[in-house]
């Protein structure tokens, strides 16, 4: 089994290891090759679609940590000119769970922000696995407050299991980080875009996710818990993931469905991790649209229709 | 265990043998379960649900909180016509529609948070408390709509606000909308402190997850209840996560002041006194000098409090309903 795959992956697994082992025969009946090759990379496709088009959202889910998924940093890497990463909260310390800065994309000037998590296990315990601690989201806020200052835009990529659960962390005020920030982003006067590019967990997602347009990327989730914490709590079993995944909604087509989202961009077939580049250029067209879009407005209208959206949250009835 | 001597004073057949928990029937006696004195309920009740003894301050429900809190006269309750619906048509091991029921008929209430414009020795006000009793006051989109129609009337009329919480966080069975609910109730809050109208957040036993880490961390002032547990995550999803036994007091009342997460502990009891005065210094308003809590004779109109600032906007709309 091929760790990079998750399992319902596995079938398409096997069928790139084949055809990778094909490419590795070398030249000798080249043409045959060749043609045997184009053939199981329709094969490949065609079961990709099926497998894809038929996925749960549990396995979405899943998808939406794989291992290979590309990270804020590669969006970073990928999108912007002239970046340069701004470290910490001038308070307490540098949080390596949010990852921030200020580069230019399409030309334009703009602030980044967002959540980063490790490919191997060093890395993983250096960004805590993408997990803020109160000092994180301050550094954010910072960026957010001099972004405001010089005008530059904010785009935020959210991608994390949630805030850090921690003794520290609590002594420090998780709670009042997240809240302060909240509270400030629906008043910057600068336009923010928030895209959820993989796990959105809860009030750490929420936290970096306030702003005048929010995007998920197909595959991404954006929860109030995760599926496992649900099912722990409200089954008793953490082995209901599965149904609590089905019931929150957590997946991008019914959150634009329930209009809690604003837009889904588009990832290539088979996720994003299949094909990075692809996704990359989903993206940057999306957030180039909505920049040239938002920028046009005042920032008194941006910010009147900001907070209309923000208080129009929520579902109830109101009778006599 | 030995028994206390007030059980022991009592007559076998009020005194219950057996599990230390259920030493009391329900009913004329109280067991305190800060110290576990055996209290006369009545008295306990009198003393704001105080224990006389050791000053534990027991949970108690959104309305008596209000009641306790607010001059008995006037009292208008707000968005009391709104109530929860199922969006996701949610189902756990029961039905979201089930729970909301159960809920309802257990309380009395339709939501989670109680909002009323009325006054604290003469300060003109709107109150909002959760009742904990409804599903754990966890907040949904009601709880959250609620909260914003309380922050608009205190648009309207210029009055403070203050907030009594008491949740376990946010409501897992409105999903996403439940966790929108921090963003909008934040920013509520923004409009009112642009405006330089006081928000006192009093933090009471427990306030946690998207509660805590939205609405109830935004006070001007921020206070809490003696020992009263408050926090983002809570206590056994830290201890699973860090694996370590938690410090004594963790996350108790004590040990915020102490971080500097509030600004002071406070007695229930003084509340009245000490918010009021709070609000009037805030407020920038002269030291009023109000008689003792009685009905007043004829019931009075509730009028704007004070002029509002020149640069705000007039109220000129009642806040829109839905």
């Amino acid at each position: 089994m091929d760790l990079n795959f998750l399992e319902f992956e596995q079938p398409i697994a096997e069928l790139e290891a084949k055809i990778e082992e094909l490419r590795m025969l070398g030249n000798d009946n080249e043409i045959n090759i060749q043609e045997e090759i184009s053939k199981l990379q329709q094969k490949s496709s065609t079961l990709t679609e099926k497998i894809f088009s038929g996925l749960n959202p549990w396995q979405i889910s899943q998808l939406s940590r794989h291992p290979k998924r590309p990270y804020t940093q590669d969006y970073i890497d990928a999108l912007f000119d002239d970046f340069e990463e701004l470290h910490g909260d001038r308070a307490f310390a540098d949080d390596k769970a949010i990852i921030g800065g200020i580069g230019r994309i399409g030309g334009l000037a703009v602030m980044v922000i967002g959540h980063q998590k490790g490919r191997d296990t060093n890395e993983k315990v250096k960004r805590n696995f993408g997990m803020s601690r109160p000092e994180g989201y301050r550094k954010a806020l910072r960026l957010m407050k001099t972004a405001e200052r010089f005008g530059l835009p904010i785009l935020t990529f959210i991608d994390t299991p949630g805030a850090y659960p921690g003794v520290g962390a609590e002594e420090r005020g998780q709670s009042e980080a997240i809240a302060h920030n909240l509270f400030e982003m629906s008043g910057l006067r600068t336009p923010i875009i928030c895209t959820v590019i993989g796990e959105g967990g809860s009030g750490g997602a929420l936290a970096i996710g306030v702003g005048d347009h929010v995007m998920m990327l197909r595959y991404s989730t954006y929860s109030v818990i995760s599926p496992e914490g649900c099912a722990a709590i409200l089954w008793n079993s953490p082995d209901k993931a599965s149904a609590a995944a089905e019931a929150m909604a957590i997946t991008s087509d019914r959150l634009a469905e329930l209009e809690l989202i604003d837009e889904i961009v588009p990832e290539p077939l088979g996720g994003a991790h299949r094909d990075p580049k692809k996704t990359i250029e989903n993206l940057r067209g999306a957030l180039l649209n909505n920049l040239h879009r938002l920028s046009s407005q005042s920032i008194d209208n941006l910010l009147e229709n900001r907070h209309k959206r923000l208080l129009s949250y929520g579902e109830y009835e109101a009778s006599d | 265990m030995s028994m206390s001597w007030f059980e022991k004073l009592m007559p076998s057949r009020i005194r219950t043998e057996g599990s230390t928990k259920k030493t009391v029937p329900e009913g004329l006696w109280a067991k305190c379960p800060g110290c576990g004195a055996i209290l006369y309920r009545t008295e306990v009740e009198r003393n704001m649900d105080v224990c006389p003894k050791c000053d534990h301050h027991n949970r108690i429900g959104a309305r008596r909180r209000l009641d306790l809190f607010l001059d008995e006269e006037p009292r208008e309750e707000i968005g009391v016509e709104l109530g929860p619906v199922d969006p996701l048509k949610f189902k756990d091991s029961k039905k979201y529609k089930d729970r909301i029921a159960q809920a309802q008929k257990k309380t009395g209430e339709k939501d989670a948070l109680i909002v009323i414009q009325g006054r604290v020795k003469g300060v003109d006000l709107v109150a909002a408390a959760f009742e904990f009793g409804f599903m754990g006051g966890s907040m949904g989109s009601v709880v959250g709509e609620r909260f914003v129609r309380a922050v608009n009337r205190c648009l309207e009329f210029n009055i403070p606000l203050v907030c009594f919480s008491a949740s376990g966080g946010a409501r897992m069975q409105e999903s996403l909308f439940s966790l929108m609910q921090m963003a909008k109730t934040s920013a509520a809050l923004q409009q009112l402190s642009k405006r330089g109208i006081p928000f006192i957040s009093v933090m009471t036993d427990p306030t946690m997850g998207g509660v805590s880490a939205s609405l109830a961390m935004l006070g001007d002032v921020n206070i809490a209840e003696p020992k009263a547990l408050i926090g983002f995550a809570g206590p056994r999803v830290i201890e699973q996560t860090v694996r370590e036994t938690l410090p004594e007091g963790f996350q108790r009342s004590e040990f915020l002041l102490e971080h500097g997460a509030i600004d002071m502990i406070m007695d229930r009891r003084e509340m009245r006194d000490r918010l009021s005065s709070l609000l009037n210094v805030l407020m920038r308003k002269p030291v009023i000098h109000t008689p003792p809590r009685t009905p007043n004779e004829t019931p009075e109109i509730i009028e704007p409090a004070a002029e509002p600032p020149a640069d705000a906007t007039p109220p000129a709309e009642p806040p829109e309903s839905a």
